[in-house]
């Protein structure tokens, strides 16, 4: 008996001190924006840029930060994941960073509603920063959740169609597609079967074909995916539903699903010299303006031309428009130097200078107003194509959620299942789809 | 002892008390020695279990303090959330047919290197070496060589006349792909299996052989009773290394999608068709990718429970892993 009892106290007094511990490390560390930004100090920048040519672009700008603001010092971090990003906002501590910049825009709800990045508001409101007359009103959508601007665009990147002008010409094709059936058109007259495989395809429509997701042709069809209240629209959504007959259409145009999958599996890395653009394989492709620069970087011999991607027909007078993304930059909520991370925030996201000299060294959508209208912008004209999709009044992008991009995967896998086959019943896999995106997002908070 | 000897009364209420001070400071001893386990069981098993059970009924982003939602995480993963069970059956499927295959065959190499008159080390050293190849970079190389377009083994198999099937790109096929991974990097086992084979006595071969026992009698009454703690050891650690089964399936499904998951392109769980999704992964995208840390503790908890479930049910068949347990 007094085994058993002392064995409970034991039990007992590890609970006590589990407890203790967990609300302990639960109490986490938060910083603040009480920090001299004329002291002396050296901030901690994390981004995700990792080729040479992008490290130098980064290290100039951040050079030319430093000349301004003599007394902060950025020290910079390159090749950052968001999923290190997570950890180090929930580690806090001395090494974790002040200043944060991820590729993608899907995560900014969870970095908004967790507050793992500070809101932004009253920095801009401090330094007399009127948003709404310095961003583009796509990149201000995709920085923020429910009014909070956690983040700010750090350039922007759009997405249009890239063509191959000689299968152009070789096919008798004189101008790139302007509505969805023209298109649907060219891509046919473009496929060169080759047994049960391809000679040379006219595009990739299967949803891992790379940029060819649903929400990116989904943007050309102006699907919704949440109402004003944060619940799904997408079963009720027209154009989301035409988007997705539209591409099991061409699926079934070009050959259908299992061979043009198959034909998928012989294309090389999409951010690499083998991309099936770039060799040849396909005759057109959806991407985004960085596709430009790798083409001229690389030693592909394909002459292209860019051009906004089809719209549907119905919608032929929006045709210019596209998806829309881009960077985004923060201020981790665990930084103790935050007025002089708000500096060097405000000099990359609103410096007119280092955005346009950024946007021209790594061939990405200048972010702010001011930066789109400079003359200093590279002129090259497939730059200026996607310069002025971004600018389209009618592009969008998809929108954030507390559960990051969820929703889009959900969405993935509905568009998985309708392209194969395996499910032939659109308007129930969305219903069912609306319903476990809304699960998903009361999940989340 | 002084005051044990002062008279009757003393002697019958003093020895009680020194025997119960001479208890207390052995447990205090015992306690000492034993306090450099007690500090790493309680920091790296106790607490971690249960924090996990406490955050499991928590809404916990790792920001901010864990909020009491009862059984809502428990409720969520096993009815709201679909990838769930169809990793749960991933897992399983991979744990039974996996682990049988890799004791099997890892068994029959080690006879076979056993039994070899020459060329044994180059046999054995042919084995070993892919278990020594990163995970990350091995199972990269295996989806190029079964790549279903460009692969050079459906190359072969086209040239031979024979099915080319869609490996890593199918789902019929992606986890016995996975499985060819798992048994090319069986020298683990292998070196093992040697080890344990060889400590069995000659005599008792020869004696059965005497008795009329052919290779089949010898091996199932005289090297399976032999090696069955081993046997069990390598079940138990395959069903645990199995149930941890990460980074595998998922580089495989990443580079066999091509999917690279930048704004507006997910990366897709379990790819082909979710069937190399695994325990794990789940565990991953959700406490560190989607800030969601109660949900995944509710699989981490899964995962304990059926490990520890599989490990007890082996155990008690197989009689411990000591001979004599």
């Amino acid at each position: 008996m007094s085994a058993a009892r002392h064995h409970r106290r034991l039990a007992a007094a590890s609970a006590a001190v589990v407890l203790a511990l967990t609300a302990s490390a639960c109490t986490g560390s938060s910083g603040g924006a009480s920090d001299d930004p004329n002291a002396k100090t050296t901030i901690t920048f994390w981004h995700g840029w990792s080729a040479p040519s992008e490290i130098k672009a980064i290290d100039e700008n951040i050079k030319a930060f430093e000349k301004k603001h003599s007394n902060i010092t950025v020290k910079a971090v390159s090749n950052i994941t968001d999923d290190k990003i997570n950890q180090a906002l929930r580690a806090g501590g001395p090494k974790a960073p002040d200043v944060v910049s991820s590729f993608t825009t899907d995560n900014v709800g969870e970095f908004c509603t967790s507050g793992a990045f500070v809101d932004l508001a009253p920095f801009m409101k401090k330094s007399g920063i009127d948003p709404a007359q310095t961003f583009p009103s796509a990149q201000l959508d995709y920085t923020q959740f429910e009014g909070n601007q956690c983040s700010l665009p750090l350039l922007s990147d759009a997405y249009g169609l890239y063509y191959n002008k000689k299968m152009f010409a070789a096919a008798g094709i004189s101008a790139p597609p302007k509505t969805l059936s023209e298109f649907d058109a060219d891509a046919v007259k473009l496929t060169k079967s080759s047994g049960d495989s391809y000679a040379q395809l006219g595009f990739m429509p299967d949803y891992h074909g790379y940029e060819s997701t649903i929400t990116h042709f989904a943007s050309q069809f102006d699907a919704t995916y949440f109402d004003d209240n944060g619940k799904s629209t997408v079963a009720d959504d027209p154009g989301l539903t035409a988007a997705y007959v539209w591409q099991k259409g061409l699926v079934d145009k070009l050959g259908g699903y299992r061979k043009l999958e198959k034909y998928r599996t012989t294309f090389g890395d999409e951010f690499g010299d083998k991309n099936p653009f770039m060799t040849g394989q396909v005759a057109m492709a959806i991407d985004g303006e960085w596709r430009g620069g790798m083409i001229d970087a690389s030693s592909s011999p394909v002459d292209y031309g860019v051009a906004p991607f089809p719209v549907p027909d119905d919608r032929a007078a929006e045709y210019g428009k596209g998806y829309t993304s881009g960077t985004i930059v923060g201020i981790a909520h665990t930084s103790q130097k935050q007025n002089a991370a708000w500096e060097f925030v405000k000099f990359l996201t609103t410096d007119t200078d280092a955005v346009v000299s950024f946007s021209n060294a790594i061939h990405n959508v200048p972010s702010t107003k001011a930066a789109l209208a400079s003359d200093k912008v590279d002129p090259n004209p497939a730059f200026q194509t996607f310069l002025k999709i971004a600018q389209n009044p009618h592009s969008s992008t998809t929108p954030a959620s507390p559960n990051g991009g969820a929703y889009q995967l959900t969405l993935q896998n509905v568009g998985y299942a309708y392209e194969s086959g395996k499910n032939t019943d659109l308007s129930g896999a969305l219903e069912k789809a609306a319903k476990q995106i809304d699960t998903d997002v009361a999940q989340a908070q | 002892m002084t005051q044990a000897v002062t008279g009757t009364r003393g002697r019958s209420v003093q020895r009680p008390r020194t025997r119960a001070a001479r208890r207390r400071r052995d447990r205090l001893r015992n306690l000492g020695f034993l306090s450099p386990w007690l500090a790493g069981t309680g920091l790296f098993f106790l607490y971690p279990l249960l924090a996990t059970g406490y955050f499991s009924f928590t809404h916990y982003d790792g920001f901010t303090t864990p909020r009491w939602t009862g059984l809502r995480n428990w409720v969520f993963v096993t009815h709201d959330y679909p990838f769930f069970w169809p990793a749960m059956r991933n897992t399983l499927w991979l744990v039974l047919v996996v682990v049988t295959l890799r004791v099997v065959f890892g068994l029959a190499v080690a006879m076979l290197v056993l039994r070899l008159k020459r060329g044994g080390g180059l046999v054995r050293t042919l084995y070993y070496a892919p278990y020594l190849a990163p995970p990350v970079a091995a199972t990269i190389a295996f989806v190029f060589l079964l790549n279903p377009g460009t692969g050079p083994v459906n190359v072969v198999l086209g040239h031979l006349g024979l099915p080319q099937p869609g490996w890593f790109n199918d789902p019929t096929w992606s986890k016995p792909s996975l499985t060819l991974l798992a048994l090319w990097g069986v020298g683990d086992l292998m070196v093992i299996f040697m080890a344990s084979l060889l400590n069995v006595p000659r005599e008792q071969y020869e004696a059965a052989s005497l008795d009329g026992a052919g290779a089949l009698g010898r091996f199932r009454f005289v090297t399976v009773p032999h090696i069955r703690p081993i046997l069990v050891f390598a079940a138990i650690t395959g069903v645990i290394e199995t149930m941890q089964y990460y980074t595998q399936p998922l580089i495989a499904g990443q580079v066999a999608s091509g999917q690279i998951g930048g704004s507006g392109q997910q990366t897709e769980p379990g790819y082909p068709d979710g069937s190399t999704l695994t325990l794990p992964q789940l565990v991953y995208n959700l406490g560190f990718q989607r800030f969601d840390i109660g949900a995944a503790c509710v699989i981490a908890l899964v995962l304990f429970a059926f490990s520890m479930l599989f490990a007890a049910v082996l155990l008690r068949r197989g009689t411990g892993l000591l001979g004599e347990d």
